[in-house]
């Protein structure tokens, strides 16, 4: 079975054999806070995203990157004249910003989903709601990470 | 079957009493699962077999279990009926003594003795996803069984080499297992809280490994993080050490399978 | 080989909203990560994940690598009628999986 090697964990390999002591961590290369309006804007075009009606739901420290629990939700009647159209999430610092995009219709009953989310590093979480009369709204979160203690080389 | 085990239980309480507790080790009463030292979100990963991502694993190895398999053309379950009666307490007692190999076995081992010997059947790789699949199947039926591990005269040479190695100072950084999981636990070492090192919940679903994985591959990984020399995969040295971890944490329930950061 | 475990109530009271939860085995390789040689370990990822009631789409999630491995999603619908739901993951390398349980719904 091929051994996955984290960047972090074989620099830190290299490091101690060069003697180095100190741990180079370098980051994958990844998104900033501007990749992800881009992103958002690529979902709403030109119209306004008000903040509100999003609740996200996310630990403010999380044990793991690997493995983060998200929940999204969106209070709404969910008929055919009003309901939760889609709900996407983004992240700033990750190597992509688009995380997941979530489609409903008025049969869902309601707009709300739970899921795992991979996150590099501590930081900003937003999901924006996109509501079947075109309004967009959205809310966000910080997550703190932290790395297990012990990595593992192959 | 009862006087068997009447056997065992005096034989366990006279050892508890002859092994009086070294210099550090945590007092019975006092000894708590990993499970205690988590968040809130990965305790509730683990709480419910419905979303708990170890139990795809064990969904795996219920299909492998009714497989038949090797050139025999025998699945486990021809000879094992239904696993989730039969296999009821096996985890709980391995590391187990083999007689013919003179020398205690592990699960894994355990269950690729069965493959080769009784099955005619390749054995399965270390931390293959089948044997991982088949480990926690079998393991799962434990689920709230004390361990019991057996401790007797032919156990006890291999539970001194597994805890002296438990207390042997090694590697660059010179540290000792019982430094940190006797002398530090609850402590925290880079974000994450020091555990007792109990392994009731394996094979474990370890959010870093973003996969199931053995107790073997979880002791190697501490060994590499403390820059000591690791084994080999069913060397037996790990397992002798499998066999320290599962006596000190003797009476603890199994959990698997377990969620751990 | 990709494992589902689906968890649907079998049995529902019509217009009732249920609570569905599916979990899928598969690595969600990134595409970002690379091997100790520096090569880049290619993407290998769950894209698309549908659920339908009796042929009817009810619920569909669009997935990038920065969902978890072994993809978790809890989601609801509402009880219509009796009949079949059915699940359908799809993916990078042809990947396709499906799933169904049956509810009856009085």
């Amino acid at each position: 079975m091929d051994r996955e090697t984290s960047r972090r964990a074989f620099l830190q390999a290299a490091a101690t054999g060069l003697g180095l002591g100190a741990v180079i961590t370098v980051a994958p290369a990844h998104a900033t806070p501007e990749a992800m309006e881009d992103a958002i804007r690529k979902i709403v075009g030109s119209s306004r995203v008000s903040k509100g009606r999003v609740k996200l739901e996310l630990p403010p420290l999380s044990e793991n990157g690997n493995t983060v629990p998200l929940t999204v939700s969106v209070e709404s009647p969910m008929t055919p004249a009003d309901h939760v159209r889609a709900i996407h999430v983004f992240t700033e610092l990750n190597p992509q910003p688009e995380v997941v995009s979530f489609r409903f219709g008025p049969r869902a009953g309601q707009a709300r989903v739970s899921t795992r989310i991979r996150l590099a590093t501590t930081q900003t979480v937003t999901a924006v709601g996109e509501l079947s009369d075109g309004s967009f709204w959205s809310a966000s979160a910080a997550v703190v990470v932290t790395l297990a203690a012990c990595l593992e080389d192959a | 079957m009862s006087g068997h085990g009447a056997r065992l239980l005096g034989a366990s309480a006279l050892t508890l009493l002859a092994w009086t507790a070294s210099a550090g080790e945590i007092p019975p009463a006092e000894r708590r699962s990993g499970y205690d030292f988590m968040s809130r979100e990965t305790r509730a990963m683990q709480d419910d077999d419905t979303v708990n991502p170890g139990m795809l694993g064990v969904l795996e190895g219920g299909t492998l279990w009714a497989r038949k398999t090797g050139t025999a053309g025998r699945a486990c379950a021809d000879c094992h009926g239904d696993g989730r009666a039969s296999m009821k307490g096996v985890a709980a007692r391995y590391p187990a003594f083999d007689a013919a190999l003179k020398r205690p076995v592990n699960l894994e081992q355990r269950i690729n003795l069965c493959r080769t010997e009784r099955q005619q059947a390749p054995a399965l790789a270390h931390e293959s996803r089948e044997l991982l699949a088949l480990t926690a199947f079998v393991a799962r039926q434990s689920r709230g069984v004390p361990i019991d591990v057996a401790v007797d005269a032919r156990t006890k040479p291999f539970i001194d080499n597994g805890r002296a190695a438990f207390y042997r100072r090694q590697g660059q950084l010179n540290l000792a297992c019982s430094q940190c999981h006797d002398e530090n636990w609850g402590k925290r070492l880079a974000g994450n809280a020091i555990p007792q090192a109990h392994p009731t919940g394996y094979p474990v679903y370890r959010l870093e490994w973003q996969s199931l994985g053995s107790l073997q591959r979880r002791l190697r990984n501490c060994l590499v993080g403390i820059r000591a020399e690791s084994y080999e995969y069913g060397a037996p040295e790990l397992v002798e050490l499998e066999l320290f971890l599962m006596w000190r944490a003797r009476g603890m329930t199994i959990e698997t399978p377990a969620v751990r950061p | 080989m990709s494992s589902a475990l689906v968890n649907v109530p079998p049995r529902a009271r019509r217009g009732e909203v249920i609570e569905i939860k599916t979990l899928i085995s598969h690595p969600m390789e990134t595409g970002y990560r690379r091997n100790q040689l520096g090569a880049r370990i290619p993407r290998d990822i769950i894209r698309l994940f549908v659920c339908t009631y009796n042929g009817t789409e009810v619920f569909r999630a669009e997935l990038h690598p920065a969902i978890a491995a072994n993809p978790f999603l809890v989601f609801s619908t509402v009880a219509t009628e009796s009949g079949t739901i059915a699940f359908q993951w799809t993916g990078d390398n042809g990947l396709s999986a499906t799933e169904s349980v049956a509810i009856v719904v009085d």
